[in-house]
C-alpha cells in the first residue's frame, strides 16, 4: 500500500539552513547537506529546499548545495522559492531537483504552470499556495504570505491544477507556528476540488497532530514542516512507529 | 563500464549521481557505438511513451538496444524506460516498444479503484513474484518510489515484484538479461541504491 508521507522542509539563505537546528551528531547542524543526509538515514521520505535568499551570489551558492546534496542523497527532492521563469526551472532541475514548487511566481504567471507541466511534466511541478482566512473568505497570500492577492485560494488552487500543477502543497498561514495542529478544515475544502495528491502544511506541533491529520483526511497524502524536526521536537522515526501502530501506512 | 542511454528524455543527473554513489564506473552517452561497448546498459526515461520510443527511433537506439539484448548484455529499463521495454503502449493512442518483453503498457485506471489519485506518487512495497539476482540485496516489503499513471499489463512471468495501489500493479519485471523497475531506484534511498548496486555489479556476472 502506498504511504503517507512525512517532508521536512529547509529555509536556505545563503547557502546555510536558517533557523538553526538541534540535533546530537551534526557537526554542522547549518550545513544544508549534513541535514538533508541526516533526515533522509532518518527516515525523511521526501525533502523540500526552499531558497529564501534574494542575491545572485546566494542563488549561486544554493545551485551549488543542490548539486552536492542530489549527489548524496537518493530520496525524491523539491525546490521552491524564487521559482518565476521556465529558466528558473531548468537551473534547478539540472541541479538535481525531482520537483519544482511555484509559488508568487505563478501568482504573477499563472501561465509559468501550464508551460513548466507541458516541458517537464506534471509529476514535476508543485503549486505551493499560502493561505489565510480574511473576513471568512480563504485568500491567496503572495511574497511569503506578506500580500494579500485577493484571489479566493480554493478556485485558484483547482485552477492550478487543470493548468498541469501535479501536487498541492497548501500552507495555511493562520495556523502556521501555531502549533495547534493542521488546518483540517482549509484541507478538506482542497482535498474536495482537486484529484492530484495534497501536501498539508503548517501547523504541526506534535505526533498527534499528524495522526489526527491522516485519520481526519485519508485524501492527505503527505505532512509538510520543518521546526519541529529541526528541533527534535517531533522525530521522524517516532513518528512513523505512531502511525503505523494507528494503522496508518508508513514507510519504516 | 555502465552506460546510461540519453535520448533527449528527461533528467538523468540523479541517475548518474546514484551510480557514481555505488562506485559504477558510468557514462551518459547517446553514442551508439559507446553503448554497444558497454558492459551494462540503463535505458531511463520520464514523459510521454509515444514521444520517447519516436526519440529512439529517430537516433536508431531501438536497433542498438535490441541487440545489447540480444547479445546477453544486462539492460535495465528505469520507469518509462522499463515501459518501453514492451511491445506495445496504450498511452494516448497505440505505439510500438522495443518489444523485448511479452506485454502492453496501460492505463492503472482501468483496474485500480476510483477513489485513489493518479499518478501514484510515493512510497510502496514490493511484493516479490518470483526470485531474481536484481533483488538480491534487498527484501521482500521494503519500500521504493512511484511516480507513475501507467503499467505493464499481461507480462505474466516476467513479473518479479508487484506493488499494491488497490490493485497489484507490476513493479519489476526480468526476461533473462533484460531487467526493468517501474519505480526509480535512483530516488529510492539505501534499498534503490541496493537494487542499482546488484544490476551494477552482480547480476550477469
Amino acid at each position: 500500500m502506498i504511504t503517507k508521507r512525512i517532508i521536512p522542509c529547509l529555509d536556505v539563505r545563503n547557502g546555510r539552513v536558517v533557523k538553526g537546528v538541534n540535533f546530537e551528531g551534526l557537526a554542522d547542524v547549518s550545513s544544508p547537506v549534513e541535514l538533508a543526509s541526516y533526515y533522509s538515514k532518518n527516515g525523511a521520505d521526501e525533502l523540500v529546499f526552499y531558497d529564501i535568499t534574494a542575491s545572485a551570489e546566494g542563488r549561486k551558492l544554493f545551485s551549488d548545495i543542490l548539486t552536492e546534496t542530489a549527489g548524496k542523497v537518493f530520496i525524491p527532492l523539491t525546490v521552491g522559492g524564487g521559482i518565476n521563469t521556465l529558466s528558473d526551472f531548468d537551473r534547478v532541475l539540472k541541479c538535481g531537483a525531482d520537483k519544482v514548487s511555484v509559488n508568487s511566481g505563478a501568482i504573477r504567471n499563472p501561465n509559468l504552470i501550464d508551460e513548466a507541466a507541458k516541458l517537464y511534466g506534471s509529476q514535476c511541478v508543485v503549486l505551493s499556495a499560502d493561505v489565510k482566512r480574511v473576513d471568512g473568505v480563504f485568500r491567496v497570500f503572495a511574497k511569503g504570505g506578506r500580500e494579500n492577492t485577493g484571489m479566493e485560494a480554493i478556485e485558484w488552487i483547482r485552477s492550478g491544477v487543470e493548468r498541469g500543477a501535479g501536487e498541492i502543497v497548501l500552507n495555511s498561514i493562520d495556523t502556521d507556528g501555531v502549533k495547534g495542529g493542521f488546518d483540517l478544515e482549509m484541507l478538506q475544502k482542497v482535498c474536495d476540488v482537486v484529484s492530484v495528491p495534497v501536501i498539508a502544511s503548517g501547523g504541526a506541533g506534535k505526533i498527534e497532530d499528524f495522526i489526527t491529520l491522516f485519520q481526519t483526511l485519508p485524501k492527505v497524502d503527505a505532512g509538510l514542516a520543518a521546526s519541529i524536526f529541526h528541533f527534535g521536537e517531533v522525530s521522524i522515526s517516532e513518528l512513523k512507529r505512531a502511525m503505523q501502530a494507528h494503522g496508518i501506512p508508513a514507510r519504516i | 563500464m555502465v552506460a546510461i542511454v540519453d535520448y533527449g528524455v528527461g533528467n538523468l543527473f540523479s541517475l548518474r549521481c546514484s551510480l557514481n554513489a555505488i562506485g559504477a564506473d558510468v557514462v551518459v552517452t547517446g553514442d551508439a557505438d559507446v553503448i554497444r561497448s558497454a558492459d551494462r546498459v540503463i535505458l531511463p526515461g520520464v514523459g510521454a511513451f509515444r514521444d520517447a520510443a519516436q526519440k529512439l527511433r529517430d537516433s536508431r537506439l531501438d536497433t542498438v538496444l535490441k541487440d545489447v539484448a540480444k547479445n546477453g548484455k544486462p539492460l535495465l529499463g528505469i520507469c518509462l524506460g522499463m515501459q518501453m521495454l514492451f511491445e506495445k503502449s496504450y498511452e494516448f493512442g497505440e505505439y510500438e516498444g522495443l518489444g523485448l518483453i511479452q506485454g502492453s503498457v496501460r492505463p492503472i485506471a482501468d483496474v485500480i479503484p476510483k477513489s485513489l489519485k493518479i499518478p501514484q506518487i510515493g512510497w510502496n512495497a514490493l511484493d516479490f513474484k518470483r526470485e531474481s539476482d536484481l533483488f538480491r540485496n534487498i527484501k521482500n516489503g521494503d519500500y521504493v518510489y512511484f511516480v507513475h499513471s501507467y503499467y505493464a499489463a499481461d507480462c505474466f512471468d516476467a513479473v518479479i515484484a508487484t506493488c499494491d495501489y488497490g490493485a497489484p500493479l507490476t513493479a519489476a519485471v526480468q526476461k533473462g538479461n533484460v531487467y526493468g523497475c517501474q519505480f526509480h531506484p535512483e530516488k529510492s534511498g539505501e534499498v534503490g541504491l541496493a537494487i542499482l548496486r546488484a544490476f551494477c555489479q552482480e547480476v550477469g556476472a
